[in-house]
């Protein structure tokens, strides 16, 4: 029994030290997250959170369509504003985002080093759709839109402060949105911001689990499919948000 | 002869790997659609060799699409706008009379320009050097059914095994990345029994030689499984990852 006892004892210290060489990615040679596969896994597992991140942000804002003058949307605001786990997500988020972009600049310096002369010629269409090759021009747009973005809503939620609550005694995020969504060439940004991330979720949602290894004769036409569908609805259900409040259709 | 076609060549010429080179001008006459493309080459070859210039030099050997030798990126493309072949396999029928071609060698830190259209591709050797070996025993062969392998991992590791190691995957890489030739070499061993022995090391040791000859990072644009002449699939480099982190997680 103690035999036992102490070879599970064993096993146990084994597993979690091997567990802690995965977390804080520096295993036996030392050189996981240096290698390249190490840098393709992180930024696949980045990618899949912000993915995840998005899901969360589309659900919550969708609720202005309800067209209840934003009180179930300020309700929600108010929660994600409030609730202890989601503040300590939002630094989590950041963290990811920010590890997302370093990769991200890491891996295409490499890149540019790995070829120094290029091709006179070079047909890239004839094997590869054009937004699989410019992911890092599509996340550098999504970036700058993303400043936008955040000056616009969460620097005024958090910091410079929000106008006054409704009439359910929430905070009015929904107003500054009204605000915001009056002035048309900032819709036509919020439009291009959202047509660049429609296209770099359409490579990097399945290109994510192609990294992971998750590649497979019967499932991967499926995570292709959910990938084309989830990029295409997520990114209509977000242009629609400006749009309709410019137009006047959500009050 | 009638069908025969004039056209012209743009031709990298580099008198040595130090040299700046640059695209030189051939007009070529009367080639035969039946002609392979380097046949072309050859017709031109005379020629500048009866005029006393120095022939263009390229690589190649078996001429019947199985060494992996030659090499040429054509218009854009590895081994020409056909899929499936390389360029030896290439016939002059897939142009058009008039038309201009553009030949350039593989593009890649990792293999340097030797002279004019010749790339040195020893790297590809350094890594399977690493790895891409299994151990046996000596003496008499054993019965070729002693060791029973599923069919379908008999062919997945045939397919991977038939990887040429010509190049083609890296010179149209838009990151010069050498994953699906070590993916290849990688998964050919990993299916089947055989390739237990060094499972671990071998993954782990390839992709470290792979990164560490200056290959570039792999952003899944599916542009090397399309150009492969042989039709390797981007399965493989799933399973290279696979391989790869489950190598970092026991050791």
């Amino acid at each position: 029994m103690l035999r036992i006892n102490l070879n599970y004892t064993f096993v146990s210290q084994n597993l979690i030290n091997r567990l802690t060489a995965i977390i804080i990615m520096s295993n036996s040679s030392g050189k996981f997250l240096q290698s390249s596969l190490g840098k393709k896994l992180l930024m696949g597992l980045t990618g899949l959170f912000l993915i995840s991140f998005l899901v969360v942000h589309c659900l919550l804002n969708s609720f202005i369509f309800f067209n209840d003058g934003g009180l179930l949307f300020n309700e929600g605001a108010e929660f994600m504003a409030t609730n202890p786990i989601i503040k300590v997500m939002e630094y989590v988020l950041f963290a990811g985002l920010i590890l997302h972009m370093v990769q991200s600049l890491i891996l295409t310096m490499q890149n540019a080093k790995a070829r120094p002369v290029k091709y006179a010629v070079n047909n890239g269409k004839a094997n590869s759709k054009w937004y699989s090759r410019s992911m890092g021009i599509l996340g550098s747009l999504l970036l700058m839109f993303l400043i936008i973005h955040l000056a616009h809503f969460w620097v005024k939620s958090r910091f410079t402060g929000l106008p006054g609550v409704d009439s359910n005694g929430n905070e009015n995020l929904y107003a500054v949105m009204q605000e915001v969504f009056r002035i048309w060439w900032v819709v036509v940004i919020y439009v291009l911001g959202v047509l660049a991330l429609c296209y770099h979720l359409l490579h990097g949602f399945q290109s994510a689990f192609q990294t992971l290894g998750l590649n497979h004769p019967k499932y991967t036409p499926v995570i292709k499919a959910v990938g084309f569908w989830f990029s295409i609805i997520i990114c209509l259900l977000f242009a629609a948000m400006p749009i309709t409040m410019f137009l006047g259709l959500i009050k | 002869m009638s069908g025969n076609m004039n056209l012209t060549l743009k031709v990298w010429r580099q008198k040595n790997d130090k040299a700046t080179g640059n695209l030189v001008t051939y007009p070529v006459k009367d080639i035969s659609p039946d002609m392979s493309f380097l046949e072309m080459f050859d017709v031109l070859n005379e020629q500048l060799i009866t005029k006393g210039e120095e022939p263009i030099a390229f690589d190649h050997d078996c001429r019947e699409g199985i060494c992996g030798m030659c090499s040429m990126f054509i218009n854009g493309q590895p081994h020409g706008p056909k899929r499936g072949v390389t360029t030896c396999q290439l016939h002059m029928r897939s142009f058009k009379d008039g038309d201009t071609i553009v030949v350039e060698p593989w593009r890649a830190a990792a293999f340097p320009v030797i002279k004019d259209l010749t790339v040195d591709r020893s790297a590809f050797d350094r890594i399977i050097s690493k790895g891409g070996f299994i151990s046996v025993n000596t003496g008499n062969a054993q019965d070729a059914n002693n060791i029973p392998i599923p069919k379908p991992d008999a062919d997945a590791a045939f397919n991977a095994a038939a990887c040429i190691g010509c190049g083609a995957c890296v010179a149209t890489c838009k990151n010069s990345s050498a994953m699906l030739f070590v993916s290849a070499k990688i998964s050919q061993l990993a299916l089947l029994p055989q390739g237990q022995v060094e499972r671990i090391s071998r993954a782990k040791n390839m992709v470290a030689q792979m990164d560490e000859e200056g290959f570039g990072n792999c952003t899944n644009t599916g542009a090397c499984e399309v150009e492969c002449p042989k039709g390797i699939s981007l399965e493989n480099i799933a399973r290279m990852n696979r391989e790869f982190f489950a190598a970092n997680i026991k050791e």
